[in-house]
């Protein structure tokens, strides 16, 4: 079980119960008294617990979720599934953005290219990392990572986890808008394939930047949306407090965007949420991945591209003609 | 109730006009000067103010029909009608805000487009209602842009889009946000055929319209002192937490950090346009 340091409001009673128990066995190890029956009936109590706080989250809950600190994030799918990691710096142009990591690695030993958003675990990282908020470089890091992958046959994984692309003075000036859009044309043409994963929060054009793939997957307690939910709030209801009920309008969750057909896959987490079993929820994120590149890998470059422009161009609703 | 509210000090993109109210009448007043102006004298004057130069907002299809040859307009995707997939509900009910728009501005949604000629050149255009919710990007108007691009590709012609947006529009969720990668990719396609898209941004282009097909222009112009960017500038102020410079994300600004290419002045729109339409087009 994961070390789940700063627990959420809605999970702090299992967490607090999984510490008794934790407690109770620790007595029992070294003391005489025996707690077995007392320790088993405690877990099954938690195991009920468990299943009643997760079987019904609302979708603020979920929200909470996918920000979880204690969340797997890019780098530790990267430990958990692939092997030979060489990560690049730099977009060759004006600087290194740690925001986005990426580089060559080995999925089953086949070489592939993996890209995400990386958010830190404490405040000095996340201060390096800017809490997962790219600024161009990043993108622009992304684009020349893609398109080698492109050059050398190569196919791309993306891993979606951002509050948003970094809305500073800086990345106005080098043109983030302009390195977003970059990005979404060119994806939309590379003749590789592309599976991209929300793992955790996308925000925007921010995630959506690195997230034109053939597939596109998400984590079943990440979202995906248009605004984050206090921004929409705020604005459109005038007060950031009601993000809950802007998360409900926004329709933001994983089973809210399979159900409207806008993404391919939703993976299982296990119960309790990602955070508590890392190494049982990358197996989960392999199993799928493994899959889908299967799939894909026996597309020729035209069919790749073509199968991409079709998932895209057929997003949206509207009547009349 | 609190006894003291917080208010932005700092207005950030324009609230869409209350449409008709400021522009009907004999008289008018210029935002950046307040010189009172004889409406007919600003409408000779392309809206733009006599007194001070500034590009009041424009009209989509009078800047359509002013920038084409006489009677060459042809329109196309106008019953395109939007939806309200995710049965969107803030201080009013999204559904009723689309027909309560739709009513008073005699438009379906946010975007014109179509065929026309400027000099004999055969272009796809398309334009912005910024007046319809903010100029605010969704299903509709990804659909209508992604088509600009589409009949250009057919009819092998030069593409024209001229941009004024708040960006994605929040009540279509992800699908508004999707526009973006499907006006982009539709991009991607149309450049096989070796013809010039011109962007043209005007006041504001910014949000997921910017960092779409706004950005992906072979060619980008804008409007003098037109807003352009990516964030808000409220928001960036609330991140950075110091105010911004005077003139931060207008179209000097942009030109100066090399994002476009030139700011024409809409007198001079279309002599750059068959300028520029004459060497590549």
């Amino acid at each position: 079980m994961a070390n789940v340091s700063y627990p959420l409001d809605f999970e702090r009673p299992l967490i607090e119960l999984e510490k008794k128990i934790d407690e109770l066995k620790a007595l029992s190890v070294s003391g005489s008294v025996d707690f077995t029956s007392e320790i088993s009936k405690l877990e099954k109590k938690a195991k009920k617990l468990q299943t009643e706080i997760f079987s019904d989250l609302s979708r603020w809950q979920v929200v909470q979720l996918s920000r979880h600190s204690s969340r797997p994030y890019f780098l530790d799918y990267v430990s958990h599934l692939f092997t030979d990691f060489f990560e690049m710096a730099g977009d060759r142009c004006f600087g290194e953005d740690p925001s986005i990591v990426g580089g060559f690695a080995r999925f089953d030993g086949r070489a592939v290219m993996l890209i995400g958003h990386q958010k830190g675990r404490n405040t000095k990282e996340n201060m390096a990392r800017n809490f997962g908020m790219p600024r161009p470089e990043g993108y622009r890091k992304a684009l020349r990572l893609m398109e080698l992958a492109e050059r050398f046959d190569k196919p791309i994984l993306t891993f979606v986890d951002t509050p948003g692309a970094y809305p500073g003075l800086g990345a106005e000036e080098r043109g983030q808008a302009e390195a977003i859009a970059v990005n979404l044309e060119v994806m939309s043409r590379l003749r590789v394939p592309i599976i991209s994963t929300v793992i955790g929060e996308g925000g925007s054009g921010g995630a959506l930047a690195i997230g034109v793939g053939n597939r596109v997957l998400m984590l079943q307690n990440s979202i995906y949306s248009v605004i984050s939910p206090e921004g929409c709030a705020s604005i459109l209801f005038r007060d950031a407090t009601k993000a809950d009920k802007a998360a409900d309008s926004l329709k933001l969750t994983a089973k809210d965007l399979k159900g409207m057909q806008v993404i391919d896959e939703v993976v299982p987490e296990p119960e309790g949420g990602a955070h508590r079993d890392h190494t049982k929820m990358a197996e989960n994120l392999g199993k799928v991945l493994r899959k889908h590149l299967g799939e894909l890998s026996a597309l020729s470059p035209e069919a790749l591209v073509q199968d991409r422009y079709r998932k895209f161009r057929a997003l949206g609703v509207f009547s009349g003609r | 109730m609190a006894w003291f509210s917080k208010k932005p000090r700092i207005a950030t993109t324009p609230e869409p006009p209350e449409a008709p109210s400021r522009m009907q009448g004999l008289w008018a007043k210029c935002e950046s000067c307040d010189e009172i102006i004889y409406r007919q004298e600003l409408e000779k004057n392309l809206n733009v103010c006599p007194h001070c130069e500034h590009h009041l907002p424009w009209s989509a299809r009078t800047r359509l029909a002013s920038l084409l040859d006489p009677d060459t307009f042809e329109e196309f995707d106008q019953g395109l009608e939007p939806q309200d997939p995710l049965g969107f509900v803030d201080s009013k009910k999204y559904k009723d805000r689309i027909k309560s728009t739709r009513k008073a501005l005699g438009e379906n949604d946010a975007f014109v487009s179509g065929v026309g000629r400027i000099q004999g050149h055969q272009v796809s255009v398309g334009c912005f209602l910024f007046e319809f919710m903010g100029g605010s990007m969704g299903s509709v108007v990804g659909e209508k842009c992604a088509r600009v691009f589409e009949r250009a590709h057919e009819l092998k012609c030069p593409a024209i889009v001229f941009s004024a947006s708040g960006g994605a529009r929040m009540q279509e969720g992800i699908f508004s946000l999707m526009q973006m990668a499907k006006t982009s990719a539709a991009i991607a396609r149309f450049r096989a055929v070796g013809k010039p898209y011109i962007s043209v941004m005007l006041h504001p282009t910014t949000g997921g319209v910017a960092a779409s097909f706004s950005w992906l222009g072979d060619i980008i112009l804008a409007e003098p002192k037109a807003l352009i960017g990516f964030a808000g500038p409220r928001v960036i102020e609330q991140t950075i937490r110091q105010k911004l410079p005077e003139g931060f994300q207008r179209s000097e600004f942009l030109l100066e950090h090399g994002m476009i290419d030139a700011i024409v002045h809409r007198r001079e729109l279309r002599d750059k346009l068959v300028q520029i339409l004459g060497l590549i087009g």
